[in-house]
């Protein structure tokens, strides 16, 4: 096994290409080595799983992926494909001399983005490369797109793109990509997704979400910047590519919860037209409802009621920015009004600082892969109206951010006091909603979100109930809209979840969520808000169909044992 | 030169035989496309490492099958392994013999695994005594010409 660390190489993509390989087989690992080597990528040998995991650890942009056997000795090939999909985000491989269509799903369900069969042919390696990039695209997506759709003063400041390789590469192209075949992005983004997200990516916690919002709070939005968040974060394994990664979701969700925000409120008769120009109104709460991701009981708060609630009642933003998420808006206009108007004064002047990366909620790794494409609906900011689930609600509120968007209602008025709470009640959901979200970007098309939908909610509630309240990163977020009438463990929250929302389409629930008004109790609605809902299920039902999508995703967190995967947002499947 | 040649020819005479005859298949030529200057012996390489590695895989068969009663899950397990392994140079008759083993594992037919084990034992051996007189011989004949493909 060699130990080398090779740094990236990014002129000669796919050249360069750093590769570990793990296998207990020496003469695989020799083989392999000499097929990679000849594809001219760099190649370093792993007989055990747990001295990959070291070498990984190590040095954790030492890598660009992994190829992964799945019958070792010390470590099951698939833990390690957890391992790494939560720990280092890189996109794996898995092999096996074994093709049983049951092995090959529980890798993509642990979320390989490959699973080759033994013999493997050379063709076979030459193509690997398409993974890695595949994962930087959907890294690099939301920024791009950020800007091209809403064309909003974000500040991003330049050094995100400049240390960034992966995004300095591609923001052009993504960028333009973004324009013309977002959708198919999303749609193909997903279906790789899928399966590596999971894996290899950050697995954004509610507690690493809630840090990542804290420290964004505290820059200031206007001034935020992956690196300095990352120093503030304090996290040692999270590295700047996936924090810039989140933060770029994070503004995209804020940014749409704004422009909904504005829209209704300040432009009631505005058409959709204005709701995409309006891009700093809408940014401007999300940047409260992002900003706190973590922080949520405080700052998102805030910001994430009048987000939302701008996009739920701004069935015209809807119209205009693609954004399906508002179903809501059109039944609703009094909640967005609501949040709105609070969020209005704050939205604007948070604009700034925003710089969404509409991030939702949580996993975001996975998430953004995820979101887009698969979900819309929810997304807005995705700007993928097709989605089946999600027309209706507000996509992006719904799924990126549950939490944002109860937390912005809420915390308007009581930014601080209600936050808290909304946390503590996320839990539950969050956990949900992560799943959901994660996997409903992950996933694939939406199509297979509304068709399960309704198998799938409901099933998938059930599974949420075990996760635990603290793996949800979505816990301060909104979306516990579920929990937090309930404030009753998940299980709790989640039974009375899964009865609404599975129905109809995933809209629906969003939309009921929005509507029920969590917004305008005010944005503490998570605490006490929640338990005022008359439909709490909505909420649950906006992840839903986003669970659906994650669906396999959820039987990880269904699993206590898992809890760490889950608390990882393991969206790996 | 003649000489040359007619070891050139017997090469690939042999080559193909080994083909033809079904122990080796495609894999072989995979790893026959890989040899190359910085390599240039390859192919004799990995296949020395497989028949060094999997004597150990061999022996643990053998040990599992002693035992009474049969583990079958293990047997399976050890022969999953072996078998991973032998595709690595492409083996087909020991391949072939690997998937019987492991369907009677599965039927849990201890004779039928003993049997088979046997078989593919003859096999592996066979295969390990023509692929040395391969090598040998396209060593004599000369680096390169046995390092490529004849067409």
């Amino acid at each position: 096994m060699e130990a080398a660390f090779p740094s990236p190489r990014h002129d000669a993509f796919p050249a360069g290409l750093r590769v570990l390989v793990v296998d207990d087989d020496p003469t695989w690992l020799k083989i392999l080595e000499k097929m990679l080597k000849k594809c001219s990528y760099e190649v370093t040998t792993c007989g055990l799983a747990r001295d990959a995991l070291n070498l990984l650890r190590e040095r954790k942009d030492g890598y660009d992926i992994v190829i992964s056997d799945v019958n070792m000795p010390d470590m099951d090939g698939f833990k390690l494909l957890e391992h790494v999909g939560l720990e280092m985000d890189l996109p794996v491989i898995m092999m096996s001399v074994d093709g049983e269509t049951s092995r090959v799903m529980k890798g993509v369900q642990h979320g390989a983005c490959d699973y080759l069969l033994k013999p493997i042919r050379m063709k076979e390696l030459r193509n690997i490369w398409q993974h890695v990039l595949r994962k930087r695209i959907n890294e690099g997506r939301d920024i791009d797109s950020h800007e091209v759709i809403d064309g909003l003063q974000m500040t991003r400041s330049g050094s995100d793109r400049s240390d960034d390789h992966f995004y300095s590469g591609e923001d052009v192209s993504t960028g333009k990509k973004r324009k013309e075949s977002e959708n198919k992005h999303d749609d193909k983004d997903f279906a790789d997704h899928g399966s590596s997200t999971k894996k290899a990516r950050v697995v954004w916690s509610v507690e690493l979400h809630q840090k990542f919002v804290k420290a964004v709070n505290q820059i200031g939005f206007d001034k935020v910047g992956p690196k300095r968040i990352l120093d503030l974060m304090n996290v040692p394994w999270l590295t700047r590519e996936n924090v810039a990664s989140h933060l770029q979701k994070y503004r995209l969700y804020l940014s749409r919860l704004q422009k909904e925000n504005d829209l209704k409120t300040c432009f009631g008769g505005i058409n959709p037209d204005s709701a995409s120009q309006d891009p700093s109104v809408s940014f401007s709460s999300q940047s409260s409802i992002s900003v706190s991701q973590e922080d949520i009981p405080n700052r998102n708060f805030r910001f994430s009621g009048n987000d939302l609630l701008a996009q739920i009642a701004n069935p015209k933003v809807h119209e205009v920015d693609q954004q399906v998420i508002v179903s809501l808006p059109k039944e609703e206009p009094k909640r967005t009004l609501i949040a709105e108007v609070p969020n209005q004064q704050e939205s604007r002047g948070m604009k700034i600082g925003f710089k969404p990366s509409v991030v939702p909620l949580g996993p975001q790794e996975r998430f953004t892969g995820g979101f887009n494409s698969s979900i819309p609906a929810h997304y807005s900011w995705r700007g993928a109206p097709k989605v089946p689930f999600k027309e209706e609600t507000d996509p992006h509120i719904s799924l990126e951010d549950p939490s944002h968007l109860l937390k912005s209602t809420n915390s308007q008025p009581n930014l601080t006091g209600g936050q808290r709470t909304n946390s503590v009640e996320y839990k539950p959901l969050c956990a949900d909603h992560r799943s959901n979200v994660a996997q409903a970007s992950l996933v694939r098309s939406q199509s297979d979100l509304n068709g399960v939908q309704d198998k799938g909610n409901m099933v998938n509630y059930q599974d949420i109930q075990p996760i635990p309240v603290g793996s949800s990163s979505i816990r301060g977020q909104v979306f516990d809209l579920a929990s937090l009438p309930a404030s009753q463990p998940a299980n709790g929250n989640l039974s009375s979840i899964s009865r609404s929302p599975f129905r109809p389409s995933s809209e629906d629930l969003q939309i009921r969520w929005l509507q029920d008004d969590p917004l305008s109790a005010n944005l503490g609605f998570q605490n006490s808000e929640f338990s005022g809902y008359s439909d709490p299920c909505l909420v649950a039902e906006v992840p839903i169909h986003l669970y659906d999508a994650l669906r396999f995703d959820y039987e990880q967190f269904v699993d206590p044992t898992e809890c760490s995967i889950i608390d990882h947002g393991l969206f790996i499947t | 030169m003649d000489q040359r040649n007619q070891f050139h020819r017997q090469v690939a005479l042999m080559r193909q035989s080994l083909f033809d005859q079904g122990y080796i298949d495609e894999q072989f030529v995979q790893l026959e496309e890989l040899q190359d200057d910085t390599n240039p012996n390859f192919v004799e390489e990995v296949v020395t490492l497989y028949y060094r590695d999997s004597a150990r895989l061999i022996v643990s068969i053998e040990q599992a099958l002693d035992k009474s009663p049969l583990d079958f899950n293990k047997l399976d397990s050890l022969m999953h392994q072996f078998k991973g392994s032998s595709s690595s140079i492409g083996a087909r008759k020991v391949k072939a013999e690997c998937t019987q083993f492991r369907e009677y594992c599965k039927a849990e037919n201890g004779e039928g695994c003993m049997r088979t084990f046997q078989q593919m034992k003859k096999e592996y051996a066979t295969l390990k005594k023509r692929l040395e007189a391969y090598f040998q011989l396209a060593r004599q004949a000369g680096p390169s010409q046995a390092a490529s493909r004849p067409k």
